[in-house]
C-alpha cells in the first residue's frame, strides 16, 4: 500500500481557480451561433381550465420566430415519465406544455421564441389565454377529504397512494407500553432556491439529434429520458452539466422546461436558450419537505420506547416528477432513526394539491423523520421528567448491535452513537450552560438549549431496491506521459469531486495530485452515469473509482513485469512504482509503465496483453450507507419581540473514512445553514387560491451570513463495511440533524412559559404569539 | 425579469426636468438611484413610458452645513451618509439609520431624494427624517418650496410631490447639543425593510425630557410622527414605567398593515416594543 | 431607440449602442462577454450580479447600462493583475470559500469594498458587509475565514 498523503489531507480545489476568477461556464454563460431565447408563458392560477390561447399579438412583434403551445408539441413529444410507487400510484401525467388545465400557479402554458430575451419576454407577456377558473386544492389535510377540489378529476380522489411498512402488530406494542404520548408536527414546504436557477440551451446537431446544456444534477438519465420522451435515439442526444451553481435536490429532475426547449430547437433548427429567472424558480421548479406528521410514541416507565407509530401525509403538489411519490417513502424507511424501538409502524398518504411538486430537497425525507423524532424525543423527555440528553442516550442502539436491522425493513451497516453525543455535550459545555440557563431565567432572559441526534440512509444505492439503476461509473485513464484522467458519473454541482477524487486516485496510484484531472457532466465524454444526490458521490463513484484503480495496478504489474523480466506474481504496486518484492531497486517508474502501455516496444505481441492503461468499473452497492451523529445549539429567545438569537452551534458527525476533511466541513456548514433555514426562516406560504405568497427573495428568506453564527465541529470516525473506501457520505448531514436541534433549543428556551411546540418557520411573530397565548399560564 | 420598453431622458437641469414633467404627464418617472423603481419595473408590476433620469442634473450631491442647517442634495447615497464623518458627527440617527438600509450594495445607489419620493411605507429613511424634523425641498413649474417631513408622506407610496415637481434636496436642523438619539427596527429578514422602525430624537434635563421627536415606519401605510408618545414622554420623569406608558400610545393613529411576516397586532406590540427601546437608548446618550 | 453609451470596463474603454431598458449585468454578459458576472435573482436580493461602478459596488441586475454611462465598471474578471491572483480571490480559495461558485463573483467584489472601507473588520462587521450577498452553499463559515484571513494579510 502507499503512504495516505492525499486521502485525509486538507487541499485547495482543482475547481477553485476557474470559479474565483469568473472564467468558469454555467448554463448561461453557453453562447451559440444564431441563438434564440425561449420564454414561457405560464398559468397565473392554480386551478383552471384552458380556453383558447390568442397569441397573434405576441406573433406580430417584431423579433418573434415562434409560439408553441400542447398542440404543436403533443404529437412529437410524450408526456414526462413520471415517478410511481408502484401500479397503484395514481397517474399525473405532466405534458411539457400543459393540455386542458393547468394545475399549479407556474404551469407552462405556452413558448415563445425570439430573437433575443427582452423581446421573448414582451412577446410572453402578449401572449392571452383565456382561463375559466376552478377551486383549488392547498391545504394537505383538507385535500385528502372527499368533497375537496380535485386536481384530478378522473381519480375522485386527491389521494394518489397509500403506503405502509413496519410491523403489523404496532397497535398492540402501543398497547402495551406503559405510557403512549400524541404528537402532531408540520414539516412546511421548502423552497430549494439554489443561487443559479435553472437553464437549458438546445443546438441541433444534422443528424437529427441534439446537443443539450442543462444545470443538472443527473446527464445521463436526462440523457434517457429526453430522449425517449422526444423518440430519438440516445445516441444522437448529448447532455452537458456544465459548471452547476448548486442544486440541492431541486435538479435531480427531469424537467418540462428541457422536453420543451428541445421540440422548439428542433422544430426551428437553430440553437434556442431558456434561462429560469427567480421568479419562475419559485414556482416551476420542485419544492421540497411538505409533511404532516402525527407520532404515537409508546415507552416504559423506565423510559426505553418500545414503540413508534407514526401517520405522514405528504403534500406531493399537482404533478408527480421524477422523485415525488417516493421521497416520503424515506421518512419512513428511518422513522426509528438511532434508536432500538423493537416496534415501528408507519402509513403515508401521498396528497396531490393545486401547487409546484415536491420532490428532493437535501436530505429529502430523511429531515422530515428527524424533524419528527427528535422533536417528539424532546417532548416525551419533558412529560416524562428526564433529562433528554439521557433519554436519548438510553434509547441508543448499541455499538455490538450492527448491523443493525430496524422494523422498517433497513439494515444499519456500522455505528457508535454515543462517542458522538458525548462529544458534542462537551463542546456545548451542557452542564454549564444549564447552570447559566437558570441564573439567567431569574434575571427575565429565556435561554435554551437543544440536541438532535440523527443517522440517515445514504449512498444511493442498492439499485433492485431502489427500483431504478444507482450504481455508479468511474474511469481511470493513464495518458502517454502517466498523467490520469479520471472520469466519473457522479457530475457535481459544487460538493468537488474534481478535488476528492483526485486524492483518492493519487493515492491510490502513488501520482502527483497535481497530475489528476477529473472530467464529469458530459454524456459523450463519460459513457455511464448516474449523478450526484443522496449523499451518494464518494460512497458510489468513489468506490467504482477505487475498484478501478485497482484494475489499473494489476494490468501496470503485468506490462512491469515484462520490463522488469519479472513474474507478475513477484511484483509490488507501491508508491507510484512496480517493483520486485524484496528487490526495491528493481523497479520501475508509473510514468514508465505508462508510457510502454501505449507505445508496447517491450511487451511482446503475443502476450495476451491489451495496449493501453486504462479501466472502468461501475459499482452497483449491495446496501445503503448510514452516517450518524449529534448536533447541540444554544439560543436566547427575545420574549418581548419573539426574536431568537443563536448562541453556539456544535455538529459531531460521522460519515465513515474521511477523504478531504475541507470538504467535509464544507458540506456540513452548508447543510446546518439550511436546517436552521428551514426552522427560523423559510417556508412556502399560500393563500387559499393556490398563490405562492413569499415567491421571491424580498418574501421567502433565505438566510444571509448576519443571520446565522459560525460552527462549531468535530468528528468521529466509524468506517461503513459496505465499500472498499469505507465512506458513508456527509452531504445531507447539516439539513437532517439542524432543524430538530434549533426547534428543541427554542421549545427549551421557552419551557417557563410552559410552551412544547412551535411551528416552523419560527418566525419572531410566531414565537411571540406562542409565548402570548401561553402568557398566562404556566409562566414561572 | 426585464422591463418593459420606455423613453429615457437625462436632462441637465432642473428646468428641463420640470418640462419634460409637464409634457408627459402621468407617465413619466423620475430615475434616481433606480433602487426602488428598477425592481417593479423588472417585474412589470410597475410601467413607465419615460423615465427622466436625473443623474446629470448640477447640485444635487452635495452635503454642506450652513448655519446650523445640514443640506443633502437629492442624488446624496445612504453610503455617502453612513460614512459621512459630518453626518455622523451632527446628525448620528441619519447616519445610523442609513447604515441599516438594505445592504451595502443597495445603499451604494440608493438616493435619499428617491428613497422619500417613493414612500414606500417600510422603508427606514422616512422615520429619522420625521424624528430630524427635516425640510424636503420640492422645484416645480412655479418654482421651489419647502415641505416639513412629517407632512410629506401622504399615504402609501404616496408624497406631498405634485406630479411636475422634482424633489431637489433636504435639509436638517442639527439638534441641540446633548439630544439623544436612536433608530431601533425589526428588521424583515428576507428585504430587510423595517416591519416596525422607530426614530427618537430627545434632550432630558434634570432628568425630565424636554424635547421629544419621534418618527414610526413600517406600522402604518406611511411613516409619521408619534405625536401621543412624544407629548407624553413631554409630561413626565423618564422612569421606566413613564417611557413604558409613553412608548404604549406608539400605534396611535396609525392603521397598521398586515402581511405574511406580520400581522396587524403583532405589528401594533411590536411599534410599543421597540419605541421604548428606541426611547431607552436615547435616553441613555442624552447628555 | 437605442442610446450610445461609452464606459470603461476593466481599464477598457467601451462603446454600446443599448436600448435604454437594457440592463448593465445583459450590457456586461450579453454583448460585452463577460461572463463572470452572474445573475441570480429578480428583485435585487441575492447580489450574485455585483460590480464596481467607479469603486463602489452595485448590483448590476438594478442598474440601467445607460446609468453608467461614463463611468468605471470593474468586473471579477479584471481582479487578477497580471496572472496573480487578488489576495481576496487566494483567500477564497485557501479556505474553503466557495462551492458551486455561482455567487462567488459578486461576493468577492462585495468583500473587496468591505475591506477597502474597513481592513481590520470583526466577525459581525464582516458578516454585515456581505449580506447583499446570498451564498447558498457555504452557509458562510469560510467565508467568514476567507475574508479574515485576507483582511490578516492585509491588503
Amino acid at each position: 500500500m502507499a503512504i495516505s498523503r492525499m486521502i485525509g489531507a486538507t487541499v485547495r480545489r482543482k475547481e477553485d481557480p476557474r470559479l474565483i476568477t469568473g472564467a468558469s461556464s454555467y448554463v448561461d454563460d453557453i453562447r451559440r451561433v444564431d441563438l434564440l431565447y425561449l420564454e414561457f408563458v405560464r398559468s397565473p392560477y392554480a386551478h383552471a381550465r384552458i380556453g383558447t390561447i390568442d397569441f397573434s399579438r405576441a406573433a406580430d412583434l417584431e423579433g418573434v420566430i415562434d409560439v408553441i403551445t400542447h398542440d404543436d408539441i403533443k404529437d412529437a413529444v410524450a408526456p414526462i415519465p413520471a415517478g410511481s410507487l408502484d401500479d397503484d400510484t395514481l397517474k399525473a401525467d405532466r405534458h411539457p406544455l400543459a393540455h386542458g388545465k393547468v394545475r399549479l400557479v407556474g404551469e407552462a402554458v405556452a413558448a415563445v421564441i425570439a430573437d433575443d430575451r427582452y423581446i421573448a419576454r414582451d412577446a410572453a407577456q402578449l401572449v392571452d389565454v383565456e382561463y375559466e377558473p376552478l377551486k383549488a386544492a392547498v391545504d394537505v389535510e383538507k385535500a385528502m377529504e372527499a368533497d375537496a377540489p380535485m386536481v384530478w378529476e378522473e381519480h375522485g380522489t386527491n389521494i394518489a397512494y397509500r403506503y405502509h411498512v413496519g410491523s403489523e402488530d404496532i397497535d398492540d406494542a402501543l398497547q402495551k407500553a406503559d405510557r403512549v404520548f400524541s404528537y402532531r408536527y408540520v414539516n412546511q414546504r421548502l423552497i430549494p432556491n439554489p443561487m443559479e436557477t435553472r437553464g437549458v440551451v438546445v443546438d441541433p446537431q444534422p443528424d437529427g439529434g441534439f446537443t443539450m446544456w442543462t444545470s443538472t444534477q443527473i446527464p445521463h438519465i436526462v440523457k434517457n429520458r429526453i430522449a425517449e420522451g422526444l423518440s430519438i435515439p440516445e445516441n444522437q442526444v448529448r447532455i452537458i452539466a456544465p459548471e452547476v451553481g448548486g442544486g440541492f435536490g431541486c435538479k435531480l429532475n427531469v424537467y418540462a422546461e428541457e422536453y420543451a426547449t428541445a421540440f422548439a430547437a428542433l422544430r426551428l433548427g437553430r440553437p434556442v436558450k431558456w434561462i429560469e429567472d427567480r421568479t419562475e424558480s419559485f414556482i416551476a421548479t420542485t419544492h421540497g419537505r411538505g409533511q404532516v406528521n402525527y407520532i404515537e410514541v409508546g415507552v416504559q416507565a423506565d423510559g426505553q420506547i418500545v414503540a413508534l407509530k407514526t401517520k405522514i401525509i405528504a403534500d406531493l403538489g399537482a404533478y408527480h416528477q421524477l422523485f415525488t411519490p417516493a421521497i416520503p417513502t424515506l421518512s419512513a424507511t428511518m422513522m426509528v432513526g438511532p434508536y432500538a424501538i423493537p416496534s415501528a409502524y408507519t402509513e403515508i398518504f401521498g396528497v396531490f394539491t393545486n401547487k409546484t411538486p415536491t420532490d428532493a430537497y437535501r436530505g429529502a425525507g430523511r429531515p422530515e423523520a428527524t424533524y419528527f423524532l427528535e422533536r417528539a424525543m424532546d417532548q416525551v423527555a419533558n412529560d416524562m421528567g428526564i433529562d433528554p440528553v439521557e433519554f436519548r442516550r438510553r434509547n441508543f442502539i448499541r455499538p455490538e448491535q450492527f448491523p443493525y436491522e430496524t422494523p422498517t425493513e433497513t439494515t444499519y451497516d456500522s455505528g457508535d452513537y454515543e462517542p458522538a453525543l458525548d462529544r458534542a455535550l462537551e463542546l456545548i459545555d451542557y452542564q454549564g450552560f444549564l447552570k447559566e440557563q437558570g441564573t439567567s431565567r431569574a434575571e427575565g432572559r429565556y435561554l435554551g438549549v437543544g440536541f438532535s441526534s440523527w443517522v440517515e440512509i445514504c449512498g444511493f444505492g442498492p439499485s433492485k431496491d431502489m427500483g431504478m439503476a444507482m450504481w455508479e461509473s468511474g474511469t481511470v485513464r493513464v495518458e502517454q506521459s502517466g498523467k490520469v484522467t479520471v472520469l466519473t458519473g457522479a457530475s457535481p454541482h459544487g460538493q468537488g469531486q474534481e478535488t476528492t477524487f483526485a486524492q483518492l486516485v493519487a493515492d491510490d496510484l502513488g501520482v502527483p495530485f497535481d497530475d489528476i484531472v477529473v472530467l464529469h457532466g458530459d454524456t459523450a465524454l463519460i459513457n455511464y452515469g448516474v449523478g450526484t444526490f443522496g449523499s451518494r458521490a464518494a460512497v458510489v463513484g468513489g468506490t467504482a473509482l477505487r475498484m478501478s484503480t485497482d484494475k489499473i495496478k494489476e494490468k501496470a504489474k503485468l506490462i512491469a513485469s515484462h520490463m522488469l523480466e519479472a513474474s507478475p506474481d513477484d511484483l509490488v504496486y507501491e508508491n507510484g512504482a512496480v517493483s520486485v518484492r524484496g528487490a526495491p531497486t528493481r523497479s520501475v517508474p508509473f510514468d514508465d509503465i505508462a508510457a510502454e502501455a501505449h507505445e508496447f516496444q517491450v511487451v511482446p505481441g503475443d502476450s495476451g496483453i491489451e495496449p493501453g492503461l486504462e479501466a472502468t468499473s461501475l459499482f452497483n452497492p449491495a446496501n445503503w450507507t448510514f452516517p450518524f451523529g449529534t448536533h447541540a445549539v444554544t439560543v436566547e429567545v427575545d420574549s418581548e419581540t419573539g426574536e431568537i438569537e443563536l448562541l453556539k452551534y456544535v455538529a459531531v458527525d460521522d460519515c465513515g473514512r474521511v477523504l478531504s476533511p475541507m470538504l467535509v466541513d464544507g458540506q456540513r456548514h452548508g447543510g446546518i445553514a439550511q436546517g436552521i433555514g428551514q426552522a427560523l426562516f423559510e417556508g412556502a406560504v399560500y393563500d387559499d387560491s393556490g398563490q405562492l405568497l413569499s415567491g421571491s427573495l424580498m418574501d421567502y428568506t433565505v438566510p444571509v451570513a448576519s443571520q446565522l453564527l459560525s460552527f462549531v465541529l468535530d468528528r468521529t470516525e466509524t468506517p461503513s463495511p459496505e465499500n472498499l473506501l469505507g465512506v458513508k457520505g456527509i452531504g445531507e448531514a447539516g439539513t437532517i440533524a439542524a432543524t430538530p436541534a434549533v426547534v428543541n433549543a427554542v421549545v427549551n428556551a421557552l419551557t417557563p412559559f410552559g410552551i412544547t411546540d412551535i411551528e416552523m418557520p419560527m418566525t419572531p411573530q410566531r414565537v411571540w404569539k406562542a409565548i402570548r397565548a401561553a402568557d398566562d399560564g404556566g409562566r414561572l | 425579469m426585464i422591463p418593459a420598453k420606455f423613453e429615457y431622458l437625462a436632462p441637465e437641469s432642473v428646468e428641463e426636468v420640470i418640462k419634460f414633467l409637464q409634457d408627459r404627464g402621468d407617465n413619466a418617472q423620475i430615475l434616481s438611484g433606480g433602487h426602488s423603481l428598477i425592481p417593479l419595473m423588472k417585474l412589470r408590476l410597475a410601467e413607465a413610458e419615460t423615465l427622466i433620469d436625473i443623474r446629470r442634473l448640477a447640485g444635487l450631491d452635495g452635503i454642506d452645513e450652513s448655519n446650523g442647517i445640514i443640506k443633502l442634495g437629492a442624488r446624496v447615497t445612504h453610503s455617502e451618509i453612513e460614512h459621512s464623518d459630518l453626518i455622523r458627527d451632527r446628525l448620528p440617527l441619519l447616519a445610523q439609520t442609513a447604515s441599516v438600509i438594505g445592504d451595502p450594495q443597495v445603499r451604494n445607489r440608493g438616493t435619499v431624494g428617491g428613497n422619500l419620493a417613493h414612500a414606500d411605507p417600510a422603508s427606514d429613511l422616512p422615520a429619522a427624517v420625521i424624528a430630524l424634523k427635516a425640510q424636503i425641498e420640492l422645484v416645480g413649474p412655479d418654482g421651489s418650496r419647502t415641505v416639513a417631513a412629517d407632512e410629506f408622506f401622504v399615504d402609501l407610496l404616496t408624497t406631498a410631490l405634485e406630479p411636475n415637481e422634482v424633489l431637489t434636496s433636504i435639509s436638517f436642523p442639527v439638534p441641540a447639543a446633548g439630544s439623544g438619539w436612536s433608530y431601533r427596527k425589526l428588521a424583515h429578514p428576507a428585504s430587510h425593510y423595517a416591519v416596525v422602525g422607530v426614530a427618537v430624537v430627545l434632550s432630558v434635563e434634570d432628568g425630565r425630557c424636554v424635547s421629544a421627536s419621534i418618527g414610526i415606519t413600517g406600522l402604518g401605510s406611511k411613516a409619521a410622527r408619534a405625536l401621543g408618545v412624544e407629548s407624553a414622554l413631554l409630561r413626565g420623569e423618564l422612569s421606566d414605567e413613564a417611557i413604558g406608558s409613553a412608548a404604549a400610545l406608539a400605534p396611535d393613529g396609525f392603521d397598521p398593515l398586515e402581511d405574511i411576516q406580520a400581522s396587524a397586532e403583532y405589528r401594533i406590540e411590536m411599534a410599543r416594543v421597540y419605541t421604548r427601546r428606541a426611547i431607552v437608548e436615547a435616553v441613555t446618550r442624552a447628555g | 431607440m437605442k442610446v450610445s453609451i461609452s464606459l470603461n470596463v476593466n481599464g477598457v474603454q467601451k462603446i454600446a449602442d443599448v436600448e435604454p431598458r437594457m440592463l448593465l449585468v445583459h450590457l456586461l454578459r450579453d454583448q460585452f462577454g463577460l461572463t463572470g458576472t452572474h445573475i441570480g435573482c429578480d428583485t435585487s436580493q441575492c447580489g450574485a450580479c455585483t460590480v464596481m461602478i467607479d469603486g463602489r459596488t452595485a448590483k448590476s441586475c438594478t442598474v440601467l447600462a445607460v446609468q453608467a454611462e461614463g463611468s468605471d465598471i470593474a468586473t471579477i474578471e479584471g481582479l487578477a493583475k497580471d496572472g496573480e491572483l487578488d489576495r481576496v480571490q487566494e483567500e477564497f480559495w485557501n479556505e474553503h470559500g466557495l462551492q458551486c461558485g455561482f455567487c462567488t463573483p459578486g461576493m468577492i467584489m462585495a468583500v473587496k469594498e468591505l475591506l477597502d472601507r474597513n481592513p481590520n473588520p470583526s466577525e459581525q462587521e464582516i458578516r454585515h458587509g456581505v449580506d447583499g450577498n446570498i451564498c447558498r452553499c457555504t452557509g458562510y463559515h469560510n467565508i467568514v475565514k476567507a475574508v479574515q484571513a485576507a483582511a490578516g494579510a492585509g491588503i
